[in-house]
């Protein structure tokens, strides 16, 4: 599935400053069972966003009219827990197209990279000074250029540069994926299989 | 050059590596179940097409699966549906599938090793993050996305880059009544969730030679709550028992040529680990968890750490002890809980249900008690009913469900209301997932069945 290429980001943020947010956390398991990707961005933080006679939670910063944008700002290990790919989806489709923190999972910061949402890992300080920056002012806006490979925080005048590897920085700039190129290699694919061992 | 047992089943399955990207890897074994696969399936017909190994794929349902009256329509029409794409998907593609009502079906992480789809040298992944499971035979073995159980469906190919090699050395001998949950669940404590991200773990030393394959499988299991992509054991001549005459082993001069390779499998003396941690398995005790993530575990007669001692994140912290309704200090022996959860890819095999066994014989399930006891799958199943096990526990009390996921993460019926508490053998216990407002402990096979007897967290050891 097609994603939106990503280039340079400018935009507010949602502000969700809590540690080890998991992926039953981003979307509960039962609203897994879908057969397509769709509607996942409704029940994205869904037992954080609803109560269980599904009144909203006016205290979660999802509900709160005051932080909106595409870029989510998380605390230490986002994303740890399970490999539902689902987690990455509800991100996306609830409109963020960035996930900024000081420690992702492992295996959610991969989904992120293969659906077309960014995750940037920051220093804990600088993280710190965003969360700062955007609590005193929510209009606050951030630059995520992925082509420098840099977040700035404007109004500071500051910026931190993030790490990604070259093949996933292409892949975000032009909306590739990777089973593009691996179908483009499946004559050696078949060619390998046949000396495997097991 | 001397190599990681990692190293070398990792790079012997690299058909292409890109500069300043991921590696091209080779995928001998492919899981799949209900949930994570019909978008990768879908994403198939969208790009028109096909599956390029469907011999190298396995299916069954397990997540959303109900363990009682398997034989009827399963109710939740959501849940029906899933498990209906599955089969047909199955079916056109020409996967075998092990689908509810088979008799090979149950959890995939329990089946894989049942039926000889898990061995030794090999890469496996499945769209789910206990994958980890499979590498207590010495498999590369780990959870991946949907998007990349479509490449494994396309291309029997997946893009990743070579993870970092941890290695945790734990000798000394394990007292009575602690399990390898326990020592999973004390490895935990000590990393933390994040502990192990971005690394790849061996686990050695005389604690892992001398446990059984159900145990180093409950390790290898939990490899991922410690933020670790999977774990692994070099392969013996247990493994080897184990595995020999399985359905999809390989048989007479396969097996010999097989058995060369695999006795390849292991850590070079002089291979370089990114980094190593060892412990001491005499001073590891019965752990319980008191918190909303595995790294919340302490030893069972321990109190509740101070929200001062944690390492940053105070605010979390409290948040999860509210969530609890715990107080730092407390003592857990003694807490009154509601439910008790017998089964899962982390403890739902044989041995797990021989350890329950041993504890609750001859004595009565608390009546303010719910038990949940599921086995992992039909081979389970009969096997606590051919060796006498069924017989104690109903004595005691206790009843058997079917196989499935069950409890473990609130996604077919079974699951725990707001509020309650349940000592569980799984392995998450995250807010909510049992069930909204779920209150989950994790423990061994003994705590649990300690808990199930008294109705409150108990040493397990006070019931030998």
């Amino acid at each position: 599935m097609g994603y939106e290429k990503f280039n340079i980001l400018k935009s507010t943020t949602v502000p969700l400053s809590i540690e080890n947010v998991d992926t039953d956390q981003i979307i509960p398991a039962r609203f897994l069972k879908a057969t397509e990707r769709i509607g996942f961005g409704e029940n994205l933080f869904r037992d954080w966003r609803y109560n269980a006679d599904n009144s909203i939670k006016k205290e979660f910063v999802l509900n709160n009219d005051t932080y909106n944008g595409k870029i989510l700002l998380g605390g230490k290990n986002f994303g740890s827990g399970s490999s539902r790919e689902h987690a990455a989806w509800a991100i996306y489709d609830y409109g963020f197209r960035c996930v900024i923190s000081s420690f992702f999972a492992d295996i959610f910061r991969g989904n992120c990279l293969n659906i077309g949402v960014l995750p940037v890992q920051v220093s804990s300080e600088f993280l710190n000074k965003i969360f700062e920056c955007v609590f005193k002012n929510p209009k606050t806006e951030l630059v995520v250029d992925l082509n420098t490979q840099k977040v700035n925080i404007p109004c500071l005048g500051i910026s931190e540069s993030f790490d990604i590897n070259e093949y996933k920085k292409e892949n975000m700039l032009n909306g590739y994926d990777d089973i593009d190129f691996l179908t483009n290699m499946k004559d050696t694919i078949s060619e390998f299989a046949k000396n495997t061992p097991l | 050059m001397s190599k990681t047992l990692f190293d070398k089943v990792w790079d012997s399955h690299v058909v292409h590596e890109i500069t300043n990207g991921p590696d091209v890897l080779f995928i001998d074994r492919h899981m799949v179940h209900e949930v994570t696969s019909p978008v990768a399936f879908l994403g198939l017909k969208n790009r028109n097409s096909e599956v390029l190994f469907p011999e190298k794929t396995f299916a069954t349902a397990d997540h959303n699966t109900p363990t009682i009256n398997q034989h009827l329509p399963v109710k939740d029409p959501l849940s029906a549906n899933q498990l209906k794409a599955l089969e047909e998907n199955s079916k056109l593609h020409g996967i075998s599938y092990w689908g509810l009502g088979h008799e090979k079906n149950g959890i995939v992480h329990v089946v894989g090793p049942e039926y000889g789809i898990t061995q030794p040298g090999a890469t496996i992944v499945c769209g789910d993050s206990h994958t980890s499971t499979h590498g207590a035979f010495g498999a590369v073995a780990f959870g991946i996305g949907t998007s990349e159980v479509e490449m494994v469906l396309s291309t029997q190919c997946i893009m990743q880059p070579k993870p970092k090699k941890m290695r945790i050395s734990i000798n000394g001998k394990l007292s009575k009544g602690v399990t390898p949950k326990d020592v999973a669940l004390f490895i935990i404590s000590e990393l933390s969730t994040s502990g192990a991200t971005g690394y790849f773990v061996e686990y050695s030393g005389e604690v892992f030679r001398e446990m059984s394959m159900e145990g180093r499988m409950t390790v290898c299991n939990l490899s991922i709550e410690m933020g670790a992509r999977g774990g692994m054991i070099a392969p013996d001549n247990k493994t080897f028992e184990y595995i020999k005459n399985r359905e999809f082993t390989p048989k007479k001069e396969k097996w010999e040529k097989a058995m060369k390779y695999w006795s390849t499998l292991y850590s070079d003396e002089n291979a370089i680990f990114d980094k190593e941690l060892f412990f001491d398995g005499n001073n590891i005790q019965p752990m319980i968890t008191y918190g909303t993530n595995p790294g919340m575990g302490i030893s069972i007669s321990k109190g509740i750490p101070k929200a001062e001692n944690q390492d940053g994140g105070v605010k979390t912290y409290l948040k999860s002890l509210n969530y609890m309704n715990y107080n730092e200090g407390e003592s857990m022996l003694g807490k009154k809980i509601d439910f008790v959860f017998l089964g899962s890819c982390t403890n739902g095999r044989i041995e797990d249900f021989r350890e329950f066994t041993k504890i609750v014989k001859g004595r009565k399930k608390a009546c303010n008690v719910t038990a949940w006891l599921v086995p992992g799958s039909h081979k389970v199943e009969k096997a606590i009913k051919d060796e006498g096990l069924l017989k104690v526990l109903e004595q005691a009390g206790f009843e058997l469900r079917e196989p499935g996921c069950s409890a473990c993460l609130a996604m077919n019926d079974d699951k725990v209301p707001a509020g309650k508490y349940a000592v569980s053998t799984s392995n998450r216990n995250f807010e909510g997932r049992q069930g909204p407002g779920s209150r989950t402990l994790l423990a061994s096979p003994l705590v649990a069945a300690a808990a199930a007897i008294t109705g409150e967290i108990t040493d397990p050891r006070t019931l030998y």
